[in-house]
C-alpha cells in the first residue's frame, strides 16, 4: 500500500463516510441550531448592554465592564464545564445543548457589547447634538441616528468575532451535545478511522463559508460613503 | 427655599410680560472652576437678526448653545417665545423643535439622504406620516435651493450644500427662532455666499435669528444689531455701522482692527 493510498484510506474512506452521513446530518442540524440561536441571542444581548451603557449609570456600567472583562478573559470551555458539572450541585440541571447555548451567548454578548460600545462612541458628538436640537429624544436619537452609524462601523469586527465564537459550538462535544464534532469523534472511535473526522471538517467548512461570505457581503453593502 | 421660589417664578419676570422672542436673563455658565459666561442679559425681538461677535473663548458659542440647552446654564433664565426653557421639567424636546439650530460642522446624518435628514424629526417628533413629511421636506429643500439634491447623501454634497440641507432640516420644523453657530466657518470661501444668501432670505421672510459668526460684511448687510462679547460678558452692542465703525470699548476696538485687516 503506497503512502498516498494509506492517506486516502485514513482520511477519505468513502464507505465509512457514507455510513457516517446520517449521523453527520443530525450533527449538522444541531450545530446549525446552536449557531443561529447563539448569534441571535448573543448579538441582541450585546446590543442591549451597549445601549444600557449609554445611560451612563455608574453602577450599571461598572457591572457591565466586570461582566464583559470576565467573559472575555475566561476560556469558554471552562465556563461550559463549570455550568454543566457545577450547576446540578445547586439544583440547576441544564442540558448540554442549553449550557453551550447559554455560555456562548454570554461570551458573544460580552465581545459584541464592547464592539457596539466602541461603535457608539465613535459617532461624533455633533450627531447627538443635531438630533437633540430638532427635538428627538435620547432613545430616538440612539435608535435613528447613532446606532445605524455605529452598527455599520462595527460590521467587520462583529462578523469576525461572531464567526470565531460560534465555531466554539464544537466544545459541545465534551458535554454530550450531538453536534458535528461529537458525531464525528463517536464514529471515529467506533471504526478506528479518521474519515468521519474529515467529513466533520468538511461539514464545518460547508457551514461556515457561507457565513463568512455573508459577512463580507454585509460589509460592502453597508460600508456607505463616509461623509 | 422651594416654596418661596415657586410662586415667585410666576411673578413679574414671567412669560406673558416678555415682549421678546428670546430673552436671556443673567445667564452664567461654569466649566469646573472656569466661568465662561459671567452674567449675560440679551433679548431678541421677533424678526430681529442679532449678530454675536467676539474673540474665541469669549463665550459666544456657549451662550448660543444655552438657548436650546445643549449647554446647561449654571444660573439664570432663558425664555423662548414666552416659555422658560431653563425651567425645571420644561418639555425640552417640544421646545427644541421650535428652536432651529445650525452647526459649524453641519452635522448632517451621513446614513440618510438629504430628504431623510429633513424628514426624520418631522416623522419622529412631529408625527407626520411619511408622505406628508416628504412634501414638507421638499418645500424646505426648495427654500434653500436644493430640491434636486433630495436623494443625495451628505457625502455627495459640497460643504455649502450640506449646510443648506442642515438649514432646511431646521426650517422644516417651523422654528420660531434660528440659532446659527459659526455656520460658514467650515466652508471654502467660494461656498460661503450661498449659505449667506439663504440666511438673508430667511431674514427677509421674517425669521428671528441669533447668529455667532465672523462674517462682518454679512452682519453689515443683514444684522439689526451686533453684540460684542469678551470674557463671558456683553461688552457693547448696537447697530452694525455703529459697532463696527465706532466701537466704544477698547477691547471691541482691538478686536475690530484685527478682523478687518
Amino acid at each position: 500500500m503506497s503512502q498516498f493510498d494509506r492517506f486516502l484510506a485514513t482520511f477519505f474512506d468513502w464507505e465509512i463516510i457514507r455510513d457516517f452521513l446520517p449521523a453527520l446530518g443530525q450533527g449538522f442540524v444541531i450545530t446549525c441550531e446552536l449557531m443561529v440561536s447563539i448569534v441571535v441571542s448573543g448579538l441582541a444581548l450585546g446590543l442591549l448592554l451597549a445601549v444600557a451603557r449609554t445611560f451612563r449609570v455608574r453602577a450599571v456600567n461598572a457591572a457591565i465592564v466586570v461582566y464583559v472583562d470576565a467573559l472575555r478573559a475566561l476560556p469558554p470551555l471552562v465556563l461550559i464545564l463549570l455550568a454543566y458539572f457545577g450547576l446540578p450541585n445547586v439544583g440547576i440541571g441544564l442540558s448540554g445543548f442549553t449550557v453551550v447555548w447559554l455560555v456562548l451567548t454570554l461570551v458573544l454578548a460580552a465581545f459584541a457589547e464592547e464592539i457596539f460600545w466602541a461603535g457608539i462612541l465613535s459617532v461624533r458628538q455633533g450627531q447627538w447634538e443635531a438630533a437633540r436640537s430638532t427635538g428627538l429624544g435620547f432613545l430616538q436619537t440612539l435608535v435613528y441616528v447613532v446606532l445605524p452609524q455605529a452598527v455599520r462601523l462595527t460590521l467587520p469586527p462583529l462578523t469576525n468575532r461572531t464567526i470565531a465564537i460560534t465555531k466554539n459550538t464544537a466544545l459541545g462535544t465534551v458535554v454530550g451535545v450531538g453536534e458535528i464534532l461529537n458525531q464525528a469523534t463517536t464514529a471515529q472511535s467506533f471504526v478506528g478511522n479518521a474519515s468521519p473526522l474529515m467529513a466533520g471538517a468538511i461539514a464545518y467548512i460547508a457551514l461556515f463559508v457561507p457565513v463568512v461570505v455573508l459577512g463580507r457581503w454585509l460589509e460592502t453593502r453597508y460600508s456607505w460613503r463616509k461623509a | 427655599m422651594g416654596t418661596i421660589a415657586g410662586p415667585e417664578r410666576q411673578g413679574p419676570r414671567s412669560v406673558a410680560q416678555t415682549p421678546h422672542l428670546l430673552d436671556i436673563q443673567g445667564v452664567h455658565k461654569h466649566f469646573g472652576t472656569f466661568e465662561v459666561l459671567k452674567g449675560v442679559d440679551l433679548a431678541v425681538a421677533e424678526c430681529e437678526l442679532v449678530f454675536i461677535i467676539g474673540p474665541s473663548g469669549s463665550g459666544k458659542s456657549t451662550l448660543l448653545r444655552c438657548c436650546n440647552r445643549l449647554e446647561e446654564p449654571s444660573d439664570g433664565r432663558i425664555f423662548v417665545n414666552g416659555d422658560e426653557i431653563t425651567a425645571h421639567g420644561a418639555d425640552l424636546n417640544a421646545l427644541r423643535r421650535r428652536i432651529g439650530m445650525v452647526f459649524q460642522a453641519f452635522n448632517l446624518y451621513p446614513h440618510l439622504t438629504a430628504l431623510g435628514n429633513v424628514t426624520l424629526a418631522l416623522r419622529k417628533v412631529v408625527g407626520k406620516p411619511r408622505a406628508e413629511a416628504d412634501e414638507i421636506a421638499l418645500q424646505a429643500l426648495d427654500r434653500v435651493g436644493l430640491k434636486d439634491k433630495a436623494a443625495n447623501y451628505p457625502s455627495q454634497l459640497s460643504g455649502g450644500q450640506q449646510q443648506r440641507v442642515a438649514i432646511a432640516r431646521a426650517l422644516a420644523l417651523e422654528p420660531r427662532i434660528m440659532l446659527f453657530d459659526e455656520p460658514t466657518s467650515a466652508l471654502d470661501p467660494e461656498l460661503v455666499g450661498d449659505v449667506l444668501a439663504v440666511m438673508k432670505d430667511m431674514k427677509d421672510a421674517g425669521m428671528t435669528m441669533l447668529v455667532v459668526s465672523h462674517e462682518m460684511r454679512f452682519a453689515r448687510q443683514a444684522a439689526d444689531r451686533v453684540v460684542f462679547m469678551d470674557e463671558g460678558r456683553i461688552v457693547e452692542q448696537g447697530n452694525p455701522e455703529e459697532v463696527f465703525a465706532n466701537p466704544k470699548s477698547e477691547r471691541a476696538r482691538a478686536f475690530m482692527s484685527q478682523v478687518h485687516h
